[in-house]
């Protein structure tokens, strides 16, 4: 998105996460799974990860890497990014041993109907704007 | 009582990170973190042309803008003898252009201005007059009669050839030729790629007039190798120079050399006296900073028919773009390329390498290469696979067949390297079963009676990692060694420094772990810092994958050193002779009276207060390890793909890994090297390449065209492991960092093309992109991916 589309709303940076030191389970989870490490891309890939669980607290792992696709690492490929957004799923549920709800993870096999659902739901809302607009001319 | 190693964060302990404290919190200070007072921000003023004079360059309209305080230019440099500077390759490169441009990107002016965007609109302003000459975008191109000289600036230069190197033996090579049942031949080239880290390169420089000292805040791999070339180039004494590394987001290997706006930055403060920042972006990072690669293969096996290679023969071309900058051991010209096969029980090997200059960016050496390796393992497997082909053999068998056996150590490859260690068949088994081989073999025959193509691929090697001893490795004439300091306080904490330089793979935690298992000080109780040339002890530098094996076994060697000392600080407190104490982890007892000790921080407190007669008091010191032999873990990694015969599309069904690098200090931290590997791998086989079209110009200098895969494209892996200890690391670890990216692109690309066998193709060059497979299975030719790219 562009700067200026976020004009009158609240941004959220990764200094905003810990609230009175304690850390957020995000940040909690990237320490526990190696989700990071040279820490470039971590504030970024943070924030994405608590975009997705404010919505959603149980993500499939192909939700997770849905998600996490707009921003780029070149350390990690990706693999403990991902189980350190669902350990820290798993703490928001309130599960006692989110590791252990982690090394449980299986991948998901159904990423082509996942990526067909976001297709049809992306020209679903694209088509429901044209009528809203054509209905504002009008 | 003995500590128990694991708890107090030793080695196998899987401690989570220290640098993680910052960088989750977003408080890590990389390079673009540094504000200074006073400072003022550079930007670079790039070439468009790949080739061309200059005939002018007029800078008076940038001159105009509010807040432009200078524009650099090659002219001015050259007044202070600083137009060019000397490579670690002994070439010299430009750091702002004077008589022409050698590759599109090059950097031909600079603006220092109060902020960055007056800086870019200082950059914008600028108006040069360039003279078109002929492009050279490939080796043939180079070598051909009516090539363009590209460095007649160099004295002696008459046409494109940097250099010419072999090895081996060329007549007992030929014979085994002459000898062969069958002989397997495949050509090929490795693309052109390029680490981009997340951060690009950049410095702050900071130049004080009062004291004549200058300081330099930079993303750099190496921060002792970048003092000794600042002092060469500036002129400003060892002394008055200091290199701060701080945290750096990502490196592999493109923040080893020294680039021209690190220079341009420095110069600049000097003269302005003033804090100068230059971070370059993107395009900057992909047009003009060291690539990885670029290298072309003619490799011919000779064979026996019941599969046993009786020679290799690999004549290479390398393109190393306009100047010779990268950095290898000087030795070995194309670094280490000569240590493929030497996982194989090879009788006769000789290859050869010619290097040239085209109009491109400079480098050749970087993107997790260890020196050239990956190239090395790539062409070697890929021959492998052809051979197993040819000879119509199963591919495992024919790796079994050839392997090193593990009674043959030590071994000396019929390039020269002395191999020491390995389990490979184990590791190979590992993998086979853990991918079900001959399930999967069954599967892919009932696939293709469906129309689907499934294929397999296999990727072994052994790589040589931990450059280098002294007797054949130096860079510039300095040798690569190591070094660690530790110091002990009376508490029993600590702080540690050493010669090597973190780039993400967690040094602050792991070299603490070493010291746990030396001295059984909790690793928490150690303080990790790198990077500052003014604190550090000498070494050159991380990248390679040499710092396990040469900092870390410094690291082990300095702790044995303080163990030593504290053991008669033991014998002095316990009041009995040297003899009489043994060791357990985190404390000294008197032998056969076990609850008669003291532990390690006892030691140190009377370090400080109560030391024996006649020794010096405090506890510290350095160690600097030059290393007996490189170290060899192996790796085997196998893949599983489909490939959509309607699109020429592929996607990864899985991927196994078996990694043995010897004792593994944080396994957690381990696996998180090999997954990131394994991503590069695949990147380089499926989207990532770096391309020149018949201009010169550069396509792949931004993300629109030099893709990365995302969370989303990437496969997931599937990790194990085997330890075959190094014999002679003090703690029997081998290098790891770079394996994956090494052996991991073979695999992907050796299943694909395993997938489109039956079509006859050969080899279609990396990336597997998806119009180049189409092509391949709708032709059955091989298909070459070398520069100028087709007409977009």
């Amino acid at each position: 998105m562009f700067a200026v589309q976020a004009n009158g709303h609240e941004v959220t940076t990764v200094e905003g996460l810990a609230v009175n030191q304690q850390l957020h389970p995000v940040q909690e989870g990237f320490k526990d799974e190696h989700g990071l490490q040279c820490g470039f891309c971590t504030p970024g890939m943070m924030m994405s990860a608590v975009a997705l669980l404010n919505e959603n607290l149980n993500p499939t792992e192909d939700e997770v890497r849905w998600a996490l696709a707009g921003n780029l690492c070149r350390c990690t490929g990706y693999q403990n990014i991902v189980k350190a957004v669902l350990w820290a799923a798993a703490k928001m549920r309130g599960e006692a041993d989110p590791a252990a709800a982690v090394a449980g993870y299986a991948e998901s096999d159904d990423s082509a109907a996942f990526a067909e659902a976001v297709v049809s739901e992306a020209s679903a809302e694209s088509a429901a704007e044209e009528s809203t607009h054509e209905a504002g001319e009008a | 009582m003995a500590l128990d190693e694991i708890k107090i964060g030793g080695l196998g302990a899987s401690r989570r990170r220290v640098e993680d404290n910052r960088f989750i919190r977003g408080k890590g200070n990389y390079v673009d973190d540094v504000a200074l007072p006073g400072m003022l921000h550079m930007e670079v003023l790039r070439s468009p042309m790949a080739h061309a004079r200059i005939k002018s360059i007029d800078t008076s309209a940038a001159y105009a803008i509010p807040g432009v305080r200078m524009v650099m230019t090659g002219e001015m440099m050259a007044a202070r003898n600083l137009a060019w500077m000397p490579t670690l390759s002994y070439d010299t490169q430009a750091v702002l252009a004077t008589d022409k441009v050698r590759f599109q990107g090059q950097e031909v002016a600079a603006v220092i201005a109060d902020d960055p965007y007056i800086a870019r609109d200082g950059v914008e302003a600028i108006v040069v007059e360039y003279e078109p000459l002929a492009p050279v975008v490939n080796p043939e191109q180079a070598m051909s009669d009516d090539a363009p000289l590209i460095r007649d600036d160099k004295v002696g230069q008459s046409d494109n050839v940097v250099f010419d190197w072999e090895v081996g033996d060329r007549e007992a090579t030929d014979r085994a030729f002459a000898d062969a049942d069958v002989v397997s031949e495949i050509d090929l080239h490795y693309p052109r790629s390029h680490p981009s880290p997340i951060e690009a390169c950049g410095s702050v420089a900071d130049y004080d007039r009062a004291t004549g000292k200058l300081t330099v805040y930079i993303t750099s791999q190496a921060p002792h190798i970048v003092r000794a070339a600042v002092s060469l180039v500036a002129e400003i004494p060892e002394h008055q120079i200091r290199i701060i590394a701080p945290d750096l987001g990502g490196g592999f290997g493109n923040k080893v050399p020294v680039y021209p706006g690190y220079v341009i930055s420095i110069l600049a403060s000097i003269l302005l006296e003033k804090p100068v920042k230059w971070i370059e972006d993107k395009t900057g990072n992909l047009i003009s900073t060291g690539f990885g690669r670029d290298i072309y293969l003619k490799g011919k096996m000779a064979l026996r028919k019941d599969g046993k290679i009786l020679g290799v023969r690999m004549d290479t071309v390398s393109d190393h773009g306009a100047f010779f900058a990268d950095a290898q051991p000087s030795k070995f010209k194309i670094g280490l390329m000569h240590s493929a096969f030497a996982c194989y029980d090879i009788p006769n090997a000789y290859l050869t390498n010619r290097g040239v200059y085209t109009t491109k960016a400079p480098g050749g050496v970087a993107y997790r290469c260890s020196f050239r390796v990956t190239e090395a393992m790539f062409f070697q497997e890929r021959m492998v696979q052809a051979a197993a082909d040819d000879l119509g053999m199963d591919q495992a068998e024919f790796r079994r067949v050839n392997f090193v056996k593990d009674d043959d150590f030590p071994k000396r490859t019929p390039f020269g390297f002395l191999t020491d260690s390995g389990q490979y068949e184990k590791c190979l088994q590992l993998g086979l079963d853990a991918i079900d081989y001959e399930g999967f073999l069954k599967e892919k025959e009932e696939a293709k009676k469906n129309g689907r193509l499934l294929g397999i691929g296999i990727s072994t090697m052994t790589e040589p990692l931990g450059a280098g001893n002294s007797r054949e490795y130096d860079i510039l004439g300095i040798k690569m060694f190591d070094s660690a300091e530790l110091r002990v306080h009376m508490t029993g904490k600590a702080i540690l420094r050493t010669g090597a330089k973190t780039q993400g793979q967690g040094h602050e935690t792991t070299w603490a772990q070493i010291v746990a298992h030396e001295l059984g000080i909790p690793a928490e109780d150690i303080i990790v810092e790198e990077g500052d040339t003014d604190t550090a002890p000498f070494g050159m530098g991380t990248y390679a994958s040499r710092s396990t094996p040469v900092a870390g076994a410094a690291v082990s060697m300095v702790s044995r050193k303080i163990r030593a000392k504290a053991r008669k600080i033991a014998a002095h407190l316990l009041e009995v002779s040297d003899e009489d104490i043994e060791w357990e982890l985190g404390r000294f007892y008197v032998r056969g009276a076990q609850d008669r000790g003291v532990t390690i921080q006892e030691c140190a407190m009377a370090a400080y207060s109560n030391v024996p007669d006649g020794m010096e008091p405090g506890l510290e010191n350095n160690a600097y390890y030059d290393p007996p032999n490189l170290t060899w873990p192996f790796g085997c990694y196998i893949a599983t793909v489909e490939v959509d015969p309607g699109t020429g599309v592929w996607d990864v069904l899985r991927l196994v890994a078996v990694d043995d690098c010897g004792v593994r200090i944080n396994p957690m931290i381990v696996e998180g090297q090999i997954m990131g590997g394994l991503t590069e791998a695949y990147a380089m086989a499926n989207m990532q390449f770096i391309t020149f079209d018949a201009d010169g110009n550069c396509v792949g200098s931004n993300y629109m065209d030099y893709l990365l895969p995302t969370a989303w494209e990437t496969p997931g892996f599937e990790l194990h492991e085997v330890v075959t200890p190094c014999p002679h690391h003090p703690i029997g670890a081998k290098g790891v960092g770079e394996c994956a990216t090494v052996g991991g692109p073979a695999a992907f690309v050796n299943a694909v093309m395993d997938a489109v066998k039956d079509t006859g193709v050969k080899n279609i060059d990396m990336p597997l992109l998806p119009d180049r497979v189409y092509e391949a299975l709708q032709t059955g030719d091989d298909i070459s991916g070398a520069p100028p790219v087709k007409n977009l």
